[in-house]
This record gives structure tokens, C-alpha cells and sequence, in this order.
């Protein structure tokens, strides 16, 4: 297919998305008690009586619904979600100064539960039967069932009150102010409970996955082929099985990477890491609904992007498959 | 491949385990499950404590009873000891038993209406309706569904049943989906054919010929459906956003948090109730899938 073909659609994509979600919020602000003016402007007295009035000419709000969702997608289309009075900032912006520390603690998760998840499945897998499968197996069944929240809390309580390892939450220690390499192992050592946290759930499935897609790729005819011209166990595990066992579990990535940004709101509100998640915790709080829906629009669209980088994971892992 | 492996295994098994599945019969390799029994034992304990909840603690769970900061084993009027509030935390678990419950079951039962009815009509019609059901579903894999929740319920106000709605709105498209797929499957098969033929409706080859034939996936998926919905529900509570009238377990998580440094016990217990429940549902969904797949039969 044409490069600006596979362009032109991801783009489709990503404005259709834009738009569902745009019709979604329209249509839930009008849910929520008093008019859109007021929640827009964030609880009663935060915003003065003009820009009240101003958001009332802005949305249209006297005019039929058809003109007001007009004039709400036209706004979007500006990239204006509003503004903030809690925060005293737009919201466009807020969101943008955010997007970079969650997308530090997605990584940092994606990339422990796959390493992790990938590890002790393919453990499990050769083990069957034995004791490390069944323990592999327990753990990842307990992990599978465990909340996020709650788990990080447990961290909390073993890592930071007892054996006062690692910090309980932020992103960095304020008052020391580091710089260079100081800051970044500074971060790192932040980011080390937060990201455990988010990672466990996906790596129990991850590990689930593994080790059932393994077990069945191990009794392929490809496999017994290399094996009966002589290739060494590592080359056999490496170039035969794991590469065709990790396909289903980046396709099981690019399914998960909505639920994974859910997963970064709940841990995010327990360390406190300054990402979208925790914005959204504030939004939520202070009955914010206009930053909490430009939240809900802004992930959509990480989640679109995300995806676009599995996708080219994808094709690299499988040669077989092209963009599309 | 793997499929011409498990057909030739299913071939050299011994008749009786081919032999269609009688209720009996099913019903008693579950027994044989492991996983299946240990799930299904687990739920009915937490099932019993959700119904014997308004007669073992006929108080309010949310009144305070005893004195704050009582730790669990000291005194036997308060097993599991209280919070900070002097709330009773064995009280607090039994009667969240039941709103967790009650909010799973119902949010679960909209998710199959939408899902089964949604998957049913878009596998047998196909054409516009099979379109439309892909791009929504489409659409709702991509938004964060937690995040999702979470505005609908902030917006409207939670309550039990608003709660329960924004689960089930955003879980039923993945099983929209799977149903789909396995009407998909029999939509042109000759069983689909001869009721055609014999002049029976779409409705009621739909709800007579078809669906039964889905119902495996569809349980097994009920079940991991119900654990999500837990799982959903105490964290939209541990933000904050429960019913403010009714004990949940994600709300006491979220309440002991403020004093984890002294009195962990106050966040670790509920939570253990939360791993239980949603490990009884996996642990049921897994048996449930190896009881009822045949292919996956020993």
C-alpha cells in the first residue's frame, strides 16, 4: 500500500475517534446538574459573571443543539478545550505539560510487563507440569486478581514505611534540586514502585499469555525441524520460538493500551506522579468536568499514536505483515 | 495446525468423553476442576457473606461502634478491628460483599443485553448493521473505558445504579465482538440452513438455533466479565467516586490510605476481600473455559 494511503487513513482514524469522543462529551456536559456555562466553568464562584456570559455567546447556548455542537467542534478544531479557572491555565495546556510523565510511566510498565511477562511465561512454558510452572502460574493468577490501587499501596507500605528503599510517591525530590545525572537516577528511583505497580497486572497477562502461546508453538513442525537439523536450544528458543510466540502478545499490547492509561489514573492518584491521571483525579476532585473530558479526548488520541507504534513493532517482529 | 492436532486427539479419545455434554455430565467435570471448584467454592462463601450481611451486622456498617484504630484480633466483639472512624471493619467487608456484588451482576447484566443482542445482529445481518457495531466497538476499544467510566459517573453523580450503568455502557463492545465472531461461525451452516428452509423466522432462528450454540464463550466471558466489573467498581470508589450511602471495598481502601504509615491493616483488609472475590471469578472463568471447550478436553 502507498505511503500517503496508510497516512491518510491513520489520519480518518484519528479524527473519527476525535469526533466520537467530542460528541460524547457534548452530550454528557448536558447531563450533568446546571448549565453547560456552569460547568464549564468549573464549580459555582470560580469564574466572574462576564466570562459567564462570555462562555454562554461562545457555546451558543440559546441556540438550537444542532448550532451549539457546531460551534463545539469548531472550538475543538482550534485545539481550544477551554480554560481552567481552578488551574488558571488553559486546558490545552495543562493536558500538553502532562502527557510527558505519563507516557514515561506507561513505558516504563509496558516495558517491565512485556520483559517480565515474556520471561516467566517462556520459563513456565518449557516447565510444564513442574514446580516453577505452578508457581509461575499461582503468581500470575494472583496478579491477574489483584487491584492496581491496592497493590501499589502494599508497595508503599513494604518499600518505603518499612524498608524505607524507595520514595513513596512524586516524580523527583523537589528540595534537592539535581541536575543532569543526579536528576535522572533521582526520577528512576521514582518511577521504579509507580511503574512495578501499573506492570504487575499486564505482565500476569502477559505471563499467561506467553506461556500458552509457547506451549503451542513448541509442538509446531518448524520447531522439530530445527531442532532435528541440529540447531542449538538457544537458537531454537530465540530465532524459532520466542520470535513467533511474541506476536500475540504485542497484538494483546495494542488491545491493552487504553486500559493501561485507566490503569495510570489509578496509580498515578496513589504516587502521586504529576501525569494526565493525576490531573484527572484533580479534575475530578474540584468537579472540573471540562479539564476531566479534555483528559478523556487527549488519551484517546495517546492511545491512537500508541498503537501506530505497535502496529510498526508489529511489522518488524512479522515480516509477513504489512502496514495497513 | 494446532486445531488438526486437537481434532485428531479429540478422534482417538474414548467415546464417552465425545458423547454430547449432559447437564450431569458437565456439571460434573466441573466438580473435577480444580480451578473451577476452588472458584466456585470461594464465590459462595463471598455470596453467603453478601446475603447473611443484614442479619450478622443489622447496623449501619457506616456508623461508628467501637473505638478508632482498633487492631484486628483484639477484641472479639471486633474481629477485624475498625479504621480510623471506628467503623467495623468485619461489618465494612461483609455488607461491601453486597454492594460489590449488586453492582457486578447488574452492570453485567446490561453489558450481555447490549453485547448479545449488538454481536447477535450484526453477525446475522451483516451489511450496515455489522459496520456500524465494528466502528463503535472500534471506537470504545480506543477510549480508556476506565477513564470513560469515571466522567460519566463524576458527571451524573455517583449512585449504585449510575455506577453500575457506566460499567456495563463501556464493557459490552469486547463482547459484542465475540459473540459476533461466533455467529459469524454458524451464520451459513446447514443447521442455520435447514431451519431457513423449514420457514423459520430470523428472530427464532437467532434465539433458538444460534445463540445456544455461543452460550460457552459467552459464560466463560460472563465470568471475567463480573470480575472487571469488581475490580471497576472499588477503584471508581477508592477515587472517590461510590455511593456515598453504601460501604464499598474500594472505599475503604482509599479511606485507610490517609494513615498507611501506622495502620496498614485498615487498607490491607479490604483489599484481601477484593483479590479473593475477583480471583473466585478468574479462577470459575478458567474452569468454566476447560470444562465447557471440548477441544481443550484431556
Amino acid at each position: 500500500m502507498k505511503l500517503n494511503n496508510i497516512v491518510f487513513r491513520r489520519l480518518l482514524q484519528l479524527v473519527s475517534v476525535a469526533l466520537g469522543v467530542a460528541v460524547i462529551n457534548f452530550f454528557l456536559l448536558r447531563l450533568a446538574p446546571g448549565d453547560a456555562a456552569q460547568v464549564l466553568a468549573g464549580e459555582a464562584g470560580a469564574a466572574t459573571p462576564e466570562y459567564m456570559a462570555a462562555l454562554r455567546a461562545q457555546f451558543g447556548l440559546d441556540q438550537p443543539l444542532l448550532v451549539q455542537f457546531g460551534k463545539y467542534l469548531l472550538n475543538l478544531a482550534h485545539f481550544n478545550l477551554g480554560f481552567s479557572f481552578r488551574h488558571g491555565m488553559p486546558v490545552a495546556q495543562l493536558i500538553g505539560e502532562r502527557v510527558p510523565a505519563t507516557l514515561l510511566l506507561m513505558g516504563a510498565s509496558i516495558l517491565f510487563a512485556v520483559l517480565a511477562g515474556a520471561t516467566l511465561g517462556a520459563i513456565a512454558a518449557y516447565r510444564v507440569g513442574k514446580i516453577a510452572d505452578v508457581v509461575i502460574s499461582t503468581l500470575a493468577l494472583l496478579f491477574f486478581a489483584t487491584p492496581l490501587f491496592w497493590i501499589g499501596l502494599m508497595l508503599v507500605v513494604v518499600f518505603s514505611v518499612w524498608l524505607d528503599w524507595l520514595p513513596v510517591g512524586g516524580m523527583f525530590t523537589i528540595e534537592a534540586g539535581y541536575t543532569g545525572w543526579a536528576h535522572i537516577v533521582d526520577v528512576a528511583r521514582h518511577l521504579v514502585l509507580p511503574a512495578v505497580t501499573l506492570g504487575l497486572f499486564y505482565m500476569a497477562v502477559y505471563t499467561r499469555l506467553m506461556r500458552a502461546t509457547m506451549v503451542e508453538v513448541r509442538r509446531q513442525d518448524f520447531v522439530r525441524t530445527a531442532v532435528a537439523k541440529g540447531a542449538r536450544p538457544p537458537r531454537v528458543l530465540f530465532a524459532h520460538v520466542l520470535r513467533n510466540a511474541l506476536l500475540p502478545l504485542v497484538t494483546m499490547l495494542g488491545v491493552q493500551v487504553s486500559s493501561i492509561i485507566g490503569g495510570a489514573v489509578l496509580v498515578e492518584t496513589v504516587f502521586s506522579w504529576p501525569g494526565l491521571g493525576r490531573l484527572a483525579f484533580e479534575a475530578l476532585f474540584q468537579r472540573d468536568f471540562n479539564l476531566l473530558l479534555g483528559i478523556l479526548l487527549c488519551s484517546s488520541i495517546v492511545v491512537i499514536v500508541v498503537n501506530w507504534v505497535v502496529d510498526f513493532v508489529y511489522t518488524r517482529l512479522d515480516p509477513r505483515i504489512r502496514f495497513a | 495446525m494446532s486445531e488438526l492436532v486437537s481434532t485428531l486427539a479429540l478422534s482417538k479419545a474414548p467415546a464417552s468423553l465425545i458423547a454430547a455434554p449432559t447437564a450431569r455430565g458437565w456439571f460434573g467435570r466441573l466438580l473435577r476442576s480444580p480451578s473451577a471448584l476452588v472458584g466456585g467454592v470461594l464465590l459462595l462463601v463471598v455470596l453467603a457473606m453478601a446475603l447473611s450481611s443484614p442479619w450478622l451486622f443489622p447496623g449501619d456498617p457506616l456508623d461508628m461502634v467501637a473505638e478508632p484504630f482498633l487492631h484486628p484480633g483484639v477484641d472479639a466483639a471486633h474481629l477485624l478491628g475498625s479504621d480510623m472512624l471506628g467503623r467495623d471493619l468485619l461489618s465494612g467487608i461483609f455488607h461491601g460483599a453486597r454492594v460489590s456484588l449488586l453492582i457486578a451482576v447488574v452492570s453485567t447484566l446490561l453489558a450481555l443485553l447490549l453485547g448479545v443482542s449488538g454481536g447477535l445482529l450484526a453477525g446475522y445481518y451483516g451489511g450496515l448493521a455489522d459496520a456500524v457495531l465494528m466502528r463503535v466497538t472500534e471506537f470504545f476499544q480506543t477510549i480508556p473505558s476506565f477513564l470513560f467510566a469515571l466522567a460519566i459517573v463524576a458527571v451524573v453523580q455517583p449512585t449504585l445504579l449510575t455506577i453500575a450503568l457506566a460499567i456495563g455502557v463501556t464493557a459490552w463492545p469486547s463482547l459484542a465482538r465475540l459473540v459476533r465472531a461466533e455467529v459469524l461461525k454458524l451464520r451459513h451452516s446447514e443447521m442455520v440452513q435447514a431451519s431457513a428452509a423449514l420457514g423459520a423466522t430470523d428472530l427464532r432462528i437467532m434465539l433458538r438455533d444460534i445463540l445456544p450454540n455461543t452460550l460457552t464463550p459467552i459464560l466463560v466471558s460472563t465470568s471475567l466479565m463480573v470480575a472487571t466489573a469488581i475490580l471497576t467498581e472499588s477503584s471508581l470508589a477508592f477515587l472517590g467516586l461510590g455511593d456515598p450511602n453504601a460501604v464499598s471495598w474500594g472505599n475503604m481502601v482509599g479511606s485507610g490510605r490517609e494513615v498507611i504509615r501506622t495502620d496498614w491493616y485498615i487498607t490491607t483488609i479490604p483489599g484481601i476481600a477484593i483479590v479473593v472475590t475477583v480471583l473466585a471469578l478468574n479462577l470459575l472463568g478458567d474452569g468454566l473455559a476447560d470444562v465447557l471447550d471440548p477441544r481443550d478436553r484431556k
